[in-house]
């Protein structure tokens, strides 16, 4: 096989290891808490009661795992390896066999409270002796009179379950579009408009977002629409944020990407009447600036409730929370906010996403036309949007709208028919299940998200010859 | 040329259609057909004789007319259209599920991505798009005619400098030595896809993701059975599309409109339709377009496995 143009130089792009100002989702306990955070040589993570420093997950790679270890010095993170990690797997496989013929059920179960011997004051007197979490579940088991009734699928839960309250388990993970759109959209979903992860990749897919490519967004997600055409970007083309009225809609999970200067230089904001200003060496046309749009636009957003903005009901903060930062202790909030972010702009690391369009790029798109246009705005109107955008996109150039409901796509796609601005016009809904699979217990999982959002796609057409009447399409 | 390689040959626009491009001709939104471009060459369809020489100089997207009068558009290719468009040599991945295997494989730019079988190549061309520009696919398959006939493909669509196509039997000799330890992400489409899976683990880099696409239940059961011993996160998800037709709807009253008046309607009047009326007396009438899912859906295509490389 012959290695063509190859070089993969993607460390810079690509990082597996983690690093001082590194952005990183934590993971607690097999995706109980999600926790965005950055790893800074003050920061901390608070797990149960105990407050942990964020020190010794610099310079792991993704994918390490780590346990709360109390010692001398205080609860602190260790990282554990694979090999510990894996007995309990080898345990589980071992005991599939004898599962498979065992006749354990739970006609014997009575649930009076007394199983557990082992007291409150008993654990805790463990724990001061300085018992580690591993010891403490297997004193638990030891002294749990039900524990050997129970099948080895039910043994495991149990021991999986008591090791989630005394041995919590912290899983290092790369911010990337995936797990930021699933951690969102579990736990935080208003935020993200309810755009689901696989909604999200099928609007990168049916938009053509590929390399080189000028892609106009409309983000009204909180930045994650942003950050995912960013990062298929890697560094070419340009993510072309645009909005309506004066104020660039909020983008703060852009932050959350590792993205390095040269991506964060390629996401570009402006407002939509910079495009539909007639060109600078026309000052004859100069009083037409405002169109009715914008105006209407202006209003809109204002009256809409930024999806940034805080008045979200406690439990959901404490889901999804930002690491404590000492620069920002008292509000944590639930991404990674600008202190954080501008401490890293202070050690001299990275460019700040979302600048404006400089006048050349916006005149070449005026005359260019962008490749593909992308709308997130859950609280537009989508006709009204599109008849405004569609008009800068290249011919034969993809878009694709995102909407929670279903009728304002139905109109929309009804009106670019009608006025024969576009084909290959269709509206979707992905589908998504998820399945439980296990010897012998395969099965679809109990709960499912019913609902990820709406796809309206199509192509622009041109339609400079109108000189007969169709017969077909 | 599908995707831009280099800067210079940007997607950007009001291109122009030339002789040697290759254009998807789009009849409907489920009849295309991929063509080359080439001065005095035709196209022959239900609605006519097209002349190549009339589309070279027009826009991508245009409209372009037969000698019958007929019409069909010319448009650019994307890995999406040239799915819908492609020759079917094997079963392809539909879009849903090919979106979604590029989004959870966390393939971006620069990525090098391990495939097998290539098939159709459906899916490889998307994961082309995804690692472009730095990035590389390496795409087996056992059956000679079908590496040739996907590399004649690629070569079409403008991908090949970001494929290469190899002949083997990735199931029967896992993949080659010298992609040990530098696979960003693996594919496996195969029907033992547990045969391979230690393979797969030997090329993928730490915390690299792996998917198996499977269209049986038992094929999955084996495949996670065997990814236990090297690999975490393992999830298994089925995907569709649901598709939405949009009609004009007139929804009539049926004499209840006047409460408290109960009398014989007159449906005949307003059954016209009266689009974009906002006469009063006939707003009860008036047609308003409505969606409803397609009644004909796909309603299986096969299991994704996915599983992350657990850190040593």
């Amino acid at each position: 096989m012959t290695e063509t143009s190859m070089q993969i130089d993607s460390s810079s792009q690509n990082p597996r290891i983690t690093w001082e100002g590194c952005s990183v989702l934590l993971d607690i306990n097999d995706g109980d808490r999600l926790v965005f955070a950055r790893l800074n040589a003050g920061s901390t993570l608070k797990i149960g009661d105990k407050k942990c420093s964020l020190q010794p997950l610099i310079d792991c790679p993704f994918g390490s795992m780590f346990q709360v270890e109390v010692g001398q010095k205080g609860p602190h993170l260790c990282r554990i390896f694979a090999a510990d990690a894996d007995d309990q797997t080898a345990v589980l496989q071992e005991n599939e066999e004898i599962q498979q013929n065992e006749r354990k059920d739970n006609r014997a179960l009575v649930d009076d409270n007394t199983a557990q011997t082992l007291s409150f004051e008993d654990i805790n007197a463990m724990k001061r002796e300085g018992a580690a979490g591993r010891q403490i579940v297997d004193a638990l088991i030891a002294n749990s009179s039900t524990y050997m009734t129970k099948t080895a699928f039910s043994q495991e839960k149990y021991k999986l379950k008591k090791q989630k309250k005394y041995a919590p388990k912290v899983l290092l993970r790369r911010p990337f579009t995936r797990s930021i759109s699933e951690a969102y959209f579990k736990k935080y979903p208003a935020r993200v408009g309810f755009l689901r992860m696989d909604v999200l990749s099928l609007l990168l897919s049916v938009a053509n977002v590929s390399a080189y490519s000028d892609v106009l967004v409309v983000d009204m997600v909180g930045g994650i629409l942003t950050g995912a055409v960013a990062e298929r970007l890697g560094g070419t083309g340009h993510v072309c944020n645009t909005y309506f009225g004066v104020t660039p809609y909020p983008m703060e999970i852009v932050r959350i990407f590792n993205f390095n200067n040269e991506i964060c230089r390629r996401i570009v904001r402006f407002p939509f009447s910079d495009l539909s200003l007639p060109e600078i060496n026309d000052p004859g046309h100069s009083e037409v600036v405002e169109n009715t749009m914008s105006a209407e636009m202006l209003s809109n957003s204002d009256e809409a409730p930024a999806p940034s903005s805080g008045g979200l009901p406690k439990s959901e903060e404490q889901m999804i929370q930002q690491a404590e930062d000492p620069v920002n202790n008292e509000e944590p909030a639930p991404s990674i906010d600008e202190n954080s972010a501008s401490s890293v702009v202070n050690a001299g690391k990275s460019q700040q996403p979302g600048k404006k369009a400089t006048k050349e790029a916006i005149t070449s798109w005026k005359q260019n036309g962008f490749s593909s246009l992308i709308i997130a705005a859950p609280d537009l109107d989508p006709w009204t949007v599109v008849q405004e955008l569609l008009p800068h996109l290249s011919y034969s150039a993809p878009f694709a709208i995102y909407h929670q409901y279903l009728q304002p796509l139905a109109s929309c796609m009804h009106n670019l028919q009608t006025a024969r601005m576009a084909i290959g016009l269709q509206i979707s809904e992905p589908w998504l299940r998820e399945y439980q699979v296990l010897p012998s217990r395969t099965h679809p999982c109990m709960q499912m998200s019913g609902f990820g959002g709406y796809i309206l796609n199509g192509i622009r057409i041109c339609n400079n010859e109108v000189s007969i009447k169709p017969s077909s399409v | 040329m599908m995707l831009a390689i280099d800067p210079m040959q940007k997607l950007s626009f009001k291109r122009q259609i030339s002789n040697g491009d290759l254009v998807i001709v789009y009849e409907r939104h489920d009849i295309m057909k991929p063509v080359k471009v080439c001065e005095g060459s035709e196209l022959q369809n239900r609605f006519g004789v097209f002349k190549h020489s009339d589309w070279i100089g027009r826009p991508f997207g245009s409209k372009v007319l037969s000698s019958k009068g007929g019409f069909v558009y010319l448009l650019a290719p994307t890995p999406e259209l040239w799915t819908l468009a492609l020759s079917h040599r094997t079963q392809i991945l539909y879009i849903a599920d090919i979106t979604f295997v590029v989004s959870y494989l966390e393939v971006i730019p620069g990525c090098l991505v391990l495939e097998s079988g290539t098939g159709s190549g459906s899916l490889t061309t998307s994961l082309a798009r995804a690692v472009a520009p730095t990035g590389h696919v390496y795409t087996f398959d056992f059956h000679e005619q079908r590496a040739t006939q996907a590399r004649e493909d690629f070569e079409k669509t403008g991908v090949s400098s970001l494929i290469t196509v190899g002949v083997r039997d990735i199931q029967g000799e896992g993949f080659p030595d010298e992609f040990c330890g530098r696979a960003d992400s693996v594919f496996l489409d195969l029907p033992q896809p547990w045969l391979v899976i230690h393979s797969a683990g030997k090329m993928l880099k730490q915390d690299g993701v792996l998917c198996s696409f499977s269209p049986c239940i038992e094929q999955v059961q084996r495949s996670c059975e065997t990814l236990t011993t090297s690999f975490t996160d393992i999830r298994t998800f089925e995907i569709l599309l649901r598709t939405y037709e949009v009609r004009e709807v007139n929804l009539e009253h049926g004499g209840v409109d006047d409460i408290g008046s109960p009398g014989p309607s007159l449906p005949c009047k307003r059954r016209q339709r009266s689009r974009g009326s906002t006469n009063g007396v006939e707003k009860s009438g008036s047609s308003v377009p409505m969606a409803n899912p397609c009644g004909e859906s796909r309603g299986y295509t096969g299991y994704l496995t996915f599983a992350r490389l657990k850190c040593v």
